[in-house]
């Protein structure tokens, strides 16, 4: 099956992010049950569902922006809210998580870019704050990735004064910036007009070929899931129910509720 | 009747001086509530639910108690435990003690104002919990402070008049006196009045003036000085003007 070598080509590679037995519940209305998946070192993953199937829930669990209220998570090779302790795992604070989550990198719907700041400032000063360049260093980082996004001539200009397209690409340059290993990407063309969807996708695709991140991504993009994902895992309920490459999960779904599902999104 | 308002041209200066307290007051009573105002709801938000109490507690009793009875403590009651104040510190501590527990709860809704997105933002990008809070939480939630602020600091003016009732020569305390003196209310309490009116028209505009700054910090566009004078300085509504 067409996608089965791109699996083959992260297999064997560690897992970057692992949850065992996850569970989150927000005033008593279960979001997540006791959900179990791996994604390894450099592989692409989506995420489809429909909305409240707890697709969101994973990427901000992932980077440490809500906690479960059961099971494990494990970013690069360490838990998230747990340590080892003579053999036994202890619950472990905010200050192990913020050392762990380290390596993870968020693009938001919402692009949530600082407003008081240009687009090189956002871009710039937070690998000045996290990873302790020297502002030269940070600069010349910030016009590299601004320029990879296309955004060369834009560098000056502060979120108001950009298009949703052109902020939402600052937004993923910001992340970028910081070096991490795993990118996660919460419906990042949901808050875009149609004809800016285009070019944001397209620098998500560039980035996904490019790169050796590991990317679990939340759309309802269908087409783009299936270019750019190794992977893609349909959520319903708060639980996984499907799991596979592309070419079967979205062309030959097994489960019920995926087939219901891919029809109403491509009748839509 | 010339005679007498001759008399009262001779106590302007007496007057003069009296602004001049009066102002001393309301800067000095606001420049020690602000930092009450941050200490108190930065309190009011700490994850420590006995530091949350504390403030809180504090906030009540200045908020719930008559400012003229906190002045009267604070003048009279205090050098009972062995603190005196001059009439002008217990004045000031009292009035920004006062207002810093009010303006608290205005620091407080205006940092939570700052939409949950930005401090997402500043937790998936694994910032310094120091560095979001002065360089990306504050400056957003300055310009939503600051026209309560000017709110305040009028508000503040006309407060400063109580403590002429502890002995300090401000504007009120001295209008009383000249009152006494001349035996004559209805002059002097308008030529009063007109100061106070004028004073906070300064004031007012002073902020207003910090508020498109403020603007400006948050990244919010600001028009340019002119055509923003003449759309908000006429007493005129436009729509009254026909265009």
């Amino acid at each position: 099956m067409p996608g089965d070598d791109r699996i083959a080509a992260t297999g064997g590679r560690p897992p970057m992010v692992r949850m065992a037995g996850v569970s989150k519940a927000f005033d008593g209305r279960t979001v997540l049950d006791a959900v179990d998946f791996a994604v390894r070192a450099g592989e692409k993953v989506t995420l489809i569902g429909p909305s409240g199937s707890g697709k969101t829930t994973i990427l901000r669990l992932a980077i440490g922006l809500t906690k479960p209220d059961a099971g494990l998570i494990e970013i690069d090779g360490r838990y998230l809210w747990h340590e080892i302790r003579a053999g036994q795992l202890v619950d472990a604070g905010e200050r192990h998580a913020r050392g762990v989550r380290r390596v993870v990198g968020m693009v938001f719907q919402q692009f949530n870019l600082f407003p008081h700041m240009t687009a090189l400032q956002n871009v710039r000063d937070p690998t000045i704050q996290v990873l302790g360049l020297t502002r030269d260093e940070a600069e010349s980082r910030a016009v590299e990735l601004l320029t990879q996004v296309g955004l060369a001539d834009h560098m000056a200009k502060r979120p108001a004064q950009l298009s949703g397209g052109q902020q939402q690409r600052v937004a993923i340059a910001r992340a970028l910036a910081l070096r991490p290993k795993v990118m996660l990407f919460d419906e990042v063309t949901s808050a875009l007009d149609p004809e800016l969807v285009g070019e944001v996708l397209r620098v998500i695709r560039e980035l996904a070929h490019a790169t050796d991140m590991a990317m679990l991504l939340v759309t309802h993009e269908i087409s783009f899931a299936e270019d750019i994902a190794d992977r893609v895992l349909m959520f319903d309920a708060g639980r996984i129910v499907e799991d596979g490459p592309p070419a079967q999960v979205l062309k030959d779904p097994t489960h019920p509720r995926t087939r219901q599902f891919l029809r109403a999104i491509i009748e839509r | 009747m010339s005679g007498q308002s001759v008399s009262l041209h001779a106590y302007l200066p007496f007057l003069i001086d009296g602004v001049w307290v009066t102002l001393q007051i309301t800067f000095a009573a606001m420049a020690l509530a602000v930092p009450v105002a941050f200490l108190l709801a930065a309190g009011r938000m700490s994850s420590w639910r006995v530091v949350r109490l504390a403030a809180g507690f504090v906030i009540e009793l200045f908020r719930g108690t008559s400012a003229v009875v906190q002045l009267f403590w604070a003048f009279y009651v205090l050098p009972l435990f062995g603190i005196t104040l001059s009439p002008m510190a217990a004045g000031i501590l009292v009035l920004g003690l006062n207002e810093g527990s009010f303006f608290s709860e205005v620091v407080r809704a205006s940092l939570k104002s700052i939409v949950v997105g930005q401090r997402e933002a500043c937790v998936a990008l694994h910032l310094p919990r120091r560095y979001a809070f002065w360089r990306i939480i504050l400056p957003q939630a300055l310009p939503v402070m600051i026209p309560p602020f000017g709110n305040a600091l009028v508000l503040m003016l006309k407060f400063t008049a109580l403590v002429s009732l502890v002995t300090v020569q401000d504007l009120s305390f001295r209008a009383d006196q000249i009152r006494t003196a001349l035996g004559v209310s209805g002059e002097i309490y308008g030529v009063v009045l007109m100061i106070y009116f004028a004073l906070a028209l300064v004031l007012a505009g002073a902020v207003a003036l910090l508020e498109r700054q403020a603007a400006r910090w948050a990244g919010r566009p600001v028009p340019a000085l002119l055509p923003w004078l003449r759309a908000h300085a006429s007493p005129v509504p436009r729509w009254a003007l026909g265009r």
